[in-house]
């Protein structure tokens, strides 16, 4: 605004003057209004005067000046002696305030920031473009500008150790936002860590901050100072395509140094097929040097392609299939990287080998990791059983876990795990816990059958629940399976269960008891079925009774209880009432059986159900007179009946029947008797009787 | 019974209804303490066998319920029969229900009751029993008891959100304790002491056929029924009353049914034994 208005002033001005001089031939040429166009364009070639510094200096000398800055009051001092020694100290103050250029003075407060787009384009234009330029852009608060790094008025050049720029300084400057703790590595996505320390215990940090070498790498060696870009970005000094060029800026010859190993190839050209400098020399890290003296494959496998080498010790094979090693994962990891100790200047470069090869050196988290792990405890007493990484993950023909043909891809790893620990192997064998079968009951549960039959390689596999590398007993409070971890190790799959789980009475977050069931508890470990088979649902019934025993028991009193028991499924069992994951004390409002929900819970089965309805007791039981009066009276007043009635009719009978095998035989001598009598009787007169009978 | 019949003639004593309404009964009271029972010793083995065998719980529940509607229709037939005969034959209720055949207790059930009591210890002759005994009275009004006990807690078992509608909840639970033990009296009742009484008294063993043929023997009438037969004689009646046998195939059939029925009667008995003895709870 003060800009476009001081230049309307002049203008108006400059107007005045110069249309009274010339107005009479402008006039003629052309007219009024295009003598006032072209004035314009002339205006706009004049250079305007500038304001001296000492103008500034007037007021800003004064160590005592305050202005406001987003209504803060701030010094504005800037001493003009001090100023002029620094690098900017001939610079005019408009050339990086530009916008007090005309202004009039004493300025208004809240100025622009300063630019120094006038002098450093090309490096304002690379700031622009970078990770830093743009953070800024987006307005992210934690973005650094050119004061920043470069400081206001009292900037040095690059090269006077007093610099906050100066290459030995830089890891400082750079340190201030990358390193542990600052808000930019906690609030920001920066994919490495302890960068500083890493570095300044590098080969180059160490160069550079402890011996001095000026010449050694700082971060803006690799980083540039200004074009600052994350790896992925291919226009990037660290992208993996250009990664050699910028480490050849200082290793020119690396090439011919690393021509065991590399063939001597130029990096720069085939960055796609060779690996990148970081791949060995990890960034940051770069002390870690895996090889003192290079041997190429070719070199290893004069001797090692014959079928008939053996190991001097004990006689083992050292025969190396070239072609499994070339489909493996590692093919473009070197014999020597992993056989670190071969000595390229021995007549057999392998004769000074004397560990077995070393996974973590490259692949350190997951070897901590295993460390921790059962396996690695085991294997770190020397236990002939352990299994180390080549168990599980083979040796020179390593696949990828997504290789359908590797034994770590999803279908194969039951099969991986069952080698030690199906029934009769050396892991079942020493294994003491209550889990049995477990491969056989994996693969008819739920999980193996989606595994096994369906092929859903996202189905949980032993892996999904122990994890990889972290197996341990599920008594190990570190355990992924162990009681507390249960529910979110299954729900890194089954979310929604896990949420709701949590918020029930069974979760430790909500109840305060010892033994809280985990997901285990109900759905087994290993022989885990479907949820809604016949199987699982009658099972149910037992797990929730193992801990509930006496309301179990009265369950299986009433009605419910007695359909369930006979084999079906379609009627009310526990969870159909109480809810299966969400279950609360019936107490509170939440639960399924609450005063407000339990008449809606009735009604999923028994669509007419009242109030009254509800007041059904669905755990009674005829045993509690305190409890139920009505019930216990009611039955022991039937089982009176019961027991009277047959008393009498017991005694009845009892008493009946000596006297009726009497008159059985009675009755049959009777018979005898008249028998005889009818033979002895006239034939005519017996006729004549049985005619009147007739 | 055969070897005691010289003479073809048999007396009337069960109307065709009422030998029908009996063995619909039978058909009905078995089906009903099979699927009952399946249910009530549920925690048997055998329950769950039987389950099954009648095609699963909701099956066994239809049968359950249906055979219920029969029973009460034989109950309702019977009622309307009585009807009947009180119009045609008795006149008033009067008559009906303290006329000599009436299946009411009377004085002489008392005495025929003491009689026979003194009998059992040797103590006095065989009463003379009329038209009914008292132990036949005996089983008769329990049926009629039962059907409304049993009836009245199983309508309300079957329609529960009807009945709590104007019933509390608990009901349900008394309803369920006072349906299954009085089913349990009524069915240890019938296939225990009615057995007896009826098929398994050694004058009488293995079976007496009458409720289905509805008749008996004269030979065997006179010494059963004396009272009735002497009063039948001398009101000149008898012949009235006197019927020819059926077929022996008829017989047979008879005995095949009858034979089936108090073979299920037993077997119900036997598992509720073992379940009360071995497995109650």
């Amino acid at each position: 605004m003060l800009k476009k208005k001081n230049s309307k002033k002049l203008l108006r001005n400059l107007i005045s003057r110069l249309v009274q001089g010339f107005h009479f031939y402008i006039s003629i040429i052309c007219g009024n209004f295009f003598s006032s166009i072209i004035l314009l364009f002339l205006l706009f070639s004049f250079k305007t005067v500038a304001q001296d510094n000492s103008d500034c200096f007037g007021c800003h000398d004064d160590e005592s000046l305050t202005g406001t800055r987003n209504g803060r009051t701030i010094s504005v001092f800037v001493g003009e002696k001090k100023f002029t020694q620094f690098i900017h100290g001939q610079v005019p103050c408009i050339g990086c305030h530009v916008d007090l250029k005309d202004a009039e003075f004493p300025h208004e407060d809240d100025l622009k920031p300063a630019t120094c787009n006038g002098c450093h384009q090309t490096e304002q234009e690379q700031h622009a473009k970078s990770l830093h330029g743009k953070a800024l852009a987006r307005g992210d608060n934690l973005a650094p500008t050119c004061k920043t790094c470069h400081g206001s008025h009292e900037i040095l050049p690059a090269d006077n150790p007093k610099s906050s720029v100066y290459p030995m300084k830089i890891p400082f400057l750079c340190g201030r936002c990358h390193q542990e703790g600052t808000k930019v590595q906690k609030q920001r996505t920066i994919h490495q860590d302890h960068i500083i320390e890493n570095f300044s215990e590098s080969i180059h940090g160490e160069g550079l901050l402890k011996k001095g070498l000026v010449v050694a790498p700082n971060c803006a060696s690799c980083h540039t100072p200004h074009s600052i870009l994350p790896h992925t970005d291919p226009a990037s000094s660290i992208a993996r395509k250009n990664i050699a060029s910028t480490c050849t800026k200082c290793h020119v010859m690396i090439e011919e140094v690393h021509r065991k190993i590399i063939k001597g190839e130029l990096w720069e050209k085939k960055s796609h097929i060779l690996p990148a400098c970081i791949d060995c020399h990890q960034p940051h890290k770069i002390r870690k040097v895996f090889y003192e003296l290079g041997m190429a494959n070719k070199d290893c496998m004069t001797c090692h392609q014959a079928e008939s080498i053996k190991s001097s010790k004990d006689g083992h094979s050292l025969y190396v299939v070239i072609n499994e090693y070339e489909l493996s994962i590692h093919n473009k990891t070197a014999c020597s990287q992993c056989h670190a100790e071969v000595n390229a200047s021995s007549v057999r470069p392998c004769e000074t080998i004397k560990q077995k090869v070393d996974c973590t050196s490259c692949h350190a988290e997951v070897g901590d990791e295993y460390k921790q792990s059962t396996h690695g405890m085991l294997a770190a007493k020397k236990d002939p059983n352990a299994p180390t990484c080549s168990e599980c993950h083979g040796t020179h023909g390593t696949l990828g876990k997504k290789d359908p043909a590797s034994p770590i891809f999803a279908t194969n790893i039951p099969k991986l795990c069952a080698s030690c620990h199906r029934e009769g192997e050396q892991a079942a064998v020493r294994y003491k816990g209550q889990e049995h079968q477990i491969i056989e009951s994996y693969t008819e549960s739920i999980h193996g059958k989606g595994l096994m039959k369906s092929g859903l390689t996202v189905t949980a596999t032993c892996t999904a629940c122990h994890t990889a590398h972290r197996e341990l007993p599920h008594t190990n409070e570190k355990s992924s399976v162990n009681a507390k971890n249960v529910a979110a190790t299954c729900g890194t799959c089954h979310h929604g269960i896990q949420e709701k789980f949590e918020k029930s009475i069974h979760s430790s977050k909500i109840s305060d008891s010892q033994n809280l069931p985990s997901c285990n508890d109900c759905h087994s470990a290993h022989k885990i079925k479907r949820a809604d088979s016949e199987g699982f649902k009658l099972h149910i019934m037992d797990q929730c009774g193992r801990c509930h025993v006496e309301i179990a028991k009265t369950y299986f009193d009433t009605y419910h209880g007695k359909v369930s028991q006979l084999g079906y499924t379609k009627t009310a069992k526990c969870y159909d009432c109480h809810g299966a994951h969400d279950i609360l004390s019936p107490s509170d409002p939440k639960s399924h059986l609450s005063r407000k929900n339990v008449l809606k819970t009735c009604q999923k089965c028994h669509e007419g159900a009242t109030r009254k309805f509800a007041g059904y007791f669905t755990h009674a039981t005829h045993h509690d007179p305190q409890k139920y009066p009505i019930l216990f009276w009611t039955f022991w007043g039937m089982t009176g009946l019961l027991v009277g009635t047959f008393f009498i009719a017991g005694v009845h009978t009892l008493l009946w029947l000596p006297r009726s095998l009497k008159w059985r035989r009675e009755l049959a001598k009777r018979i005898k008797d008249k028998e005889n009598l009818v033979n002895k009787t006239d034939l005519s007169e017996s006729k004549k009787e049985n005619g009147k009978n007739a | 019974m055969e070897r005691m019949l010289k003479e073809e003639d048999q007396v009337l004593r069960f109307s065709r209804l009422n030998r029908g309404l009996h063995i619909l009964m039978i058909i009905s009271f078995i089906s009903l303490s099979l699927t009952g029972m399946s249910l009530k010793f549920s925690y048997t083995s055998w329950a769950v066998i039987l389950s099954h065998f009648f095609g699963g719980f909701e099956a066994a529940g239809s049968i359950h319920r249906f055979a219920a509607f029969v029973m009460i229709c034989v109950f309702i037939t019977h009622i309307g029969d009585l009807i009947r005969i009180k119009r045609k034959e008795a006149g008033t209720w009067k008559k009906l229900i303290f006329g000599k055949d009436s299946i009411l207790f009377n004085k002489k059930d008392l005495e025929d009751f003491i009689g026979s009591l003194k009998w059992f210890l040797g103590k006095g002759e065989r009463p003379e029993f009329g038209r009914w005994t008292y132990w036949e009275k005996f089983d008769y009004f329990a049926v009629f008891w039962g059907m409304f006990v049993i009836g009245s807690t199983g309508l309300t078992l079957w329609f529960p959100e009807f009945f709590t509608r104007f019933m509390p909840g608990w009901v349900l639970n008394v309803a369920t304790i006072i349906h299954s033990d009085e089913a349990l009296l009524a069915t240890g009742f019938i296939f225990t002491i009615h057995f007896f009484n009826t098929h398994l008294r050694p004058e009488k063993f293995p079976m007496d056929i009458v409720i289905f043929t509805g008749r008996m023997p004269l030979e065997e009438f006179k010494i059963d029924r004396p009272q009735e037969y002497k009063e039948l004689v001398e009101k000149g009646e008898l012949e009235n009353h006197l019927v020819e046998a059926y077929q022996p195939i008829v017989i047979r059939g008879i005995k095949v049914f009858g034979w089936t029925a108090l073979s299920l009667g037993f077997f119900i008995i036997i598992w509720i034994i073992y379940a009360m003895i071995f497995s109650y709870r």
